[in-house]
């Protein structure tokens, strides 16, 4: 039995190359970024791309951030309150239309995920004429509302299928004891639900994080959130394309901690995008 | 799905509760039903409206134009090369994404040591903006030739593959497949991911029983697991398929404003927002919708269906 499992594991160990090659592959983009990043100005040249920095400098990191910085701190300023503000609305929609289901959810449900297929230029036009309208172009927190309502069917979904594992009877049995529909949400179902609350938040978090057509029509210059900035600068001639690296590096990090510390959440997220638990 | 709870049963004093208590549920998303109505379905319609409508320049112009706008997309050479462009960015793409997703998701279905150590090396472009990676693909991919050679073409050129080195976006017409690579570097990991799932779900004994019946490797992935894994497939290339039509951000990043890596999305905002021509900009934004629509509401018919059955 030992040595049958020991030839099946011998007769594998080729999966290895591919999936090292392909590993490779995934982080070349990584690499470039933080190779380019450590050299100091004197060492950048894109005929030494690959090579390895002589000794290790911060230079481009701290050029880097001199430019983006006010735009990391918008980015920050947009997201945090869009994702706390999603995921309560989200908890409430998809609590509802789970266990408290209404006549006519089962409509409004598909109705209500179609929302977060839609090409977002089919909704443009009309959307900056509305936030100039009412004052909220221009600054983070119309961002923040854009974000939140667009993020509604996202949210509503995750929650509505977490909400879907907790038994009935467990409702049911509240309801027995004279609970209210507030009683059962705030008592029962926020506890219970902090799983969802985590991947909710994470999956908005990211997203308005990582938007970048909403951001660069409804905000104005000074108000630009890091995916705008990125791409702007990266678009000038005067920046170089080494503090260009390092921008990089600096707009994808908070994401890629939440991946790094927290993806298992951040891949539950991913799934429920394709509408699969 | 469980039956609704027999409500019918409980005393008519407790029934009104549950009933009052039911319009709770009603007006707790509310707001949120209000919400999507205003800024999905009414914008949608305000951008049909602005669609046939004369629009061109700053102040709003809702003269009725008919299918004007749409007419002349249809003999609008950019939109020929929007249409074209989205169809070879779209084969790349998906072709890319399903290729490399299935093979790495057989390769960690192997049981081998390591896999979560893989699988999230694999997943982690997915948390990367599409900013980012076109920013840093437009160095990856610059297409100087000759002694500016740089990026993978250098290191084509180091490593001894010069056959490799091309013009990457820079290639005549077929530009945009070079695109769709970083696409394909970043969702290729969650299609990985949708396979797995998939081939998790074959139960073993089916692999067993095949094996017993003197079945190969190979025949055994091509006759009893890849049937069953249709589903995954179709859903992963709706799912891609449809990241595929909106795509923006990463061709914004990657390759600015140049006509020939032009695509709808990005056809409708330069139009809209540097151009002016409102009008255009919407019938684009329709044509997006609608053919982002086809393809998503009979996959959210079926599975919500499913999901009820």
């Amino acid at each position: 039995m030992a040595s049958a499992t020991v030839s099946r594991a011998n007769r594998r160990s080729w999966v290895y190359i591919p999936l090292t090659m392909m590993a490779l592959f995934y982080l070349v983009p990584m690499f470039v970024m933080l190779n380019t990043g450590f050299k100091s100005f004197a060492e950048i040249s894109l005929a030494t791309m690959w090579k390895l920095p002589t000794s290790l400098s911060i230079e481009n990191f701290v050029a880097a951030w001199d430019a983006l910085s006010p735009n990391l701190w918008n980015s920050v300023i947009i997201v945090v309150p869009a994702a706390t503000i999603s995921s309560l609305l989200g908890s409430v929609n998809g609590f509802v239309l789970s266990k408290w289901k209404f006549k006519g959810a089962n409509v409004v449900f598909p109705l209500l995920l179609f929302g977060m297929f839609i090409p977002y230029q089919a909704i443009l036009i009309p959307l900056v004429t509305f936030m100039s309208n009412i004052g909220l172009a221009g600054g983070t927190w119309g961002l923040v509302v854009v974000h939140v309502i667009y993020g509604i069917p996202i949210t509503t979904l995750i929650f509505a299928n977490f909400f879907r594992t907790i038994p009935d009877t467990l409702l049911e049995a509240a309801k027995v004891d004279g609970a209210g529909i507030y009683t059962i949400f705030r008592r029962i179902m926020i506890p219970l639900s902090v799983p969802a609350f985590v991947v909710v938040y994470i999956w908005q978090f990211t997203s308005a994080w990582n938007d970048f057509l909403f951001a660069v029509v409804l905000t104005n210059t000074e108000h630009w959130p890091v995916t705008v900035a990125l791409n702007n600068l990266a678009g000038s001639q005067i920046i170089a394309w080494n503090v260009q690296m390092a921008a990089s590096f600096l707009a994808a990090v908070p994401t890629l901690l939440i991946y790094i510390f927290l993806g298992r959440y951040f891949l539950q997220g991913m799934m429920s995008g394709a509408l699969k638990e | 799905m469980t039956v609704e709870s027999p409500e019918t049963k409980s005393v008519s004093g407790r029934r009104k509760l549950f009933r009052m208590e039911h319009w709770w549920g009603v007006l707790w998303v509310l707001p949120s039903i209000l919400a999507v109505m205003v800024f999905v379905y009414g914008f949608i319609g305000w951008t049909a409206r602005v669609a046939v409508s004369a629009w061109k320049g700053l102040l709003p112009d809702y003269t009725f134009v008919g299918a004007d706008n749409f007419v002349g997309l249809a003999s609008d050479p950019r939109f020929h090369i929007d249409v074209r462009n989205t169809a070879i960015f779209t084969v790349v793409f998906i072709l890319g994404c399903l290729a490399i997703g299935l093979g790495l998701a057989i390769l960690l279905d192997k049981g081998i040591r390591a896999e979560g150590f893989y699988r999230s090396l694999f997943l982690f472009p997915m948390a990367i903006s599409f900013i980012v990676t076109g920013v840093v693909w437009r160095w990856l991919m610059n297409p100087a030739q000759g002694d500016r050679l740089s990026g993978l073409n250098l290191l084509f050129d180091k490593v001894g593959l010069d056959f490799l080195i091309n013009k990457w976006y820079a290639t005549p017409t077929w530009g945009i497949a070079a695109v769709a690579l970083p696409a394909v570097w970043q969702m290729s990991g969650y299609t990985m991911a949708l396979y797995l799932a998939g081939l998790r779900a074959v139960p073993e004994s089916l692999r067993e029983a095949a094996r017993v019946d003197g079945a190969s490797e190979l025949q055994l992935y091509r006759r009893v697991i890849m049937p069953l894994l249709w589903p995954v497939t179709l859903s992963a290339v709706i799912i891609l398929g449809h990241i595929s039509l909106k795509i923006f951000d990463l061709i914004i990043a990657l390759a600015g404003k140049q006509v020939a890596l032009d695509v709808p999305a990005t056809y409708m905002w330069t139009t809209t927002f540097d151009g002016f021509f409102f009008g255009r900009g919407a019938a684009i934004g329709m044509v997006l919708l609608v053919s982002v629509a086809v393809l998503v509401v009979p996959y959210l018919w079926f599975t919500l269906r499913q999901d009820r059955a």
